[in-house]
């Protein structure tokens, strides 16, 4: 897969500045609940950090927190060097479990939307999103609706739509999780080449460790409410990796048993 | 195929019971038609009638534009201004429960005798179920949906195109379909309380001089008339929103 020449405009911040996303101290409640409890975490640049933890561990609040779609109530939360909720947002590119396709638009008009809702024109917009259909195996498939495609073709064009506007950090949350086994394990590698050829800083957040392992180059384990990170694995192999030899690897058997301790 | 095949069978069966209704000793000739002497009434006095419909469906698709404006508007302000929508609900549903009947000849008196009692009362009956749907289809959009349009960093007004207005179109439609059904019924009120032209006033006149027939001939009319409104929403609707009708591809 090569580059994606319609995205130039930020790239990771090159290594050694410190982290691409930082968060420190994090807290965040709904009413008398209490999400987040002293949350510290960093993401380095181009780093895929994978993110596991049970149910309503606030998984999905610590995304929000990242994309500026919330704020902490307390604590610090860096993200490429900004801290406000706008500029965060305009940092971050999110997609969502379910794909968040909009039924009118064709497949081209929906991975061309983000680039529109950043001003970008209507024409120029699905110019520049049509080079990835070919490139992310969908081809012919520009001017069918959302209801016309598979759910992994859907998951496919919701990440087009998330990579388009080439923003520096990626935050997915738990991007397969209404797919079918199947088709789940055919996006985890389609997701580890694309991210091979289009390296971004991923916050990546699952439930399921053995995706987490696959596809980060380091997991954080959360605890259950208040959530706060008990453990974190560093996956010490190359990506992409080969789903095959993954499963047998005895190093990630390793790691799969240590996250699973963690998580009890 | 097989519902339009019930669908005229069921037709058949009420114009059949109708008749067999109107043969019966005991009825009045000038209290019900037979369908026979419906369909005579319709043929023979057919310029007379059809002068008249395009008078009341002209009232009727006039009420109905000025509704539509009038309602997606007044719903789109209410989407936008929480305190105005607070406010005026309550006077859009009393807006409703305003009895029509009564207030036509309030309008004749306030409007005179031309078109314009007409138009208000077709644009008020239909005002209320376009308000009040196309708000709702505003209102149910996923607020995942919303949540993704603000981190993609999209304006209000870009939200409202590319997702709001959108996904209100099918509600819109359905405000659409129930306000072209009773805005014939409007027009009819609106000629009642006083009008020289329309089928609703020749009716009216009809049953006054005891020309049943004819009464019935446009009653008839109005129905088909409301009907096809009806279809024609629904047709609208298909085109419109066509996403609304692919069928989903199961694999």
């Amino acid at each position: 897969m090569a580059m994606v020449e319609a995205a130039p405009a930020m790239e990771p911040s090159s290594s050694g500045e410190g982290p691409s996303v930082r968060l420190q101290g994090v807290e965040r409640s709904f009413g008398a609940l209490t999400a987040l409890a002293g949350l510290d975490l960093d993401v380095g640049s181009g780093e895929v950090l994978g993110v596991v933890g049970p149910s309503g561990c606030g998984k999905s609040t610590l995304l929000e927190l990242v994309g500026g779609l919330q704020d902490p109530a307390g604590g610090t939360v860096v993200v490429e060097g900004v801290t406000g909720a706008r500029e965060r947002r305009a940092a971050c590119a999110y997609m969502p479990q379910r794909d968040g396709l909009l039924p009118w638009r064709d497949a081209l008009g929906n991975a061309a939307l983000a680039l529109e809702c950043q001003g970008v024109g209507r024409a120029k917009a699905r110019a520049r999103a049509l080079p990835l259909f070919e490139r992310f195996g969908l081809a012919d498939f520009e001017h069918s609706r959302p209801a016309q495609l598979s759910g992994g073709m859907r998951q496919r064009v919701a990440f087009m739509r998330t990579l388009l506007p080439g923003r520096p950090v990626l935050l997915l949350d738990e991007p397969f999780a209404a797919l079918d086994a199947i088709t789940r394990a055919e996006m985890q590698s389609w997701l580890a080449d694309a991210l091979a050829a289009e390296p971004r800083t991923v916050v990546l957040v699952t439930h399921d460790v053995e995706e987490a392992l696959f596809l980060a180059d380091r997991v954080a384990v959360m605890s259950a409410r208040p959530g706060r990170v008990v453990a974190e694995l560093d996956v010490p192999l190359p990506r992409p990796r080969d789903r095959r030899a993954a499963v047998t690897d005895p190093v990630l058997a390793e790691l799969r048993r240590r996250a699973l301790e963690a998580l009890r | 195929m097989r519902r339009s095949a019930l669908a005229g069978a069921l037709l058949v069966g009420f114009v059949a019971v109708w008749a067999w209704v109107a043969s019966w000793g005991s009825v009045d000739d000038l209290t019900l038609a037979s369908p026979g002497q419906t369909w005579h009434a319709l043929r023979a006095n057919r310029s007379l009638l059809l002068d008249n419909a395009w008078v009341t469906l002209y009232e009727v698709l006039l009420g109905l534009a000025i509704s539509i404006v009038a309602g997606a508007a007044f719903a789109l302000a209410m989407h936008l201004s929480r305190p105005l929508r607070d406010a005026a609900y309550p006077l859009l549903v009393a807006s409703q429960a305003v009895p029509i009947v009564v207030l036509a000849p309030i309008f004749v008196l306030a409007f005179d005798y031309g078109i314009g009692p007409k138009l208000a009362i077709v644009a008020l009956i239909c005002f209320f179920p376009i308000t009040v749907n196309v708000l709702d289809g505003l209102r149910s959009v996923d607020p995942e949906q919303l949540k993704l349009m603000r981190s993609f960093g999209a304006s209000r007004l870009r939200t409202l195109r590319s997702l709001e207005l959108p996904a209100a179109l099918p509600s819109f439609f359905s405000g659409l379909r129930v306000a072209a059904t009773v805005s014939v019924i409007g027009a009819v009120f609106g000629e009642w309380a006083g009008a020289d032209r329309g089928l609703g006033r020749l009716v009216l006149m009809d049953n006054n001089q005891l020309a049943t027939p004819r009464a019935y001939a446009g009653i008839v009319l109005l129905t088909l008339m409301a009907v096809a409104l009806f279809a024609l929403a629904g047709l609208a609707e298909r085109i419109a929103c066509p996403w609304n009708h692919t069928p989903e591809r199961t694999t």
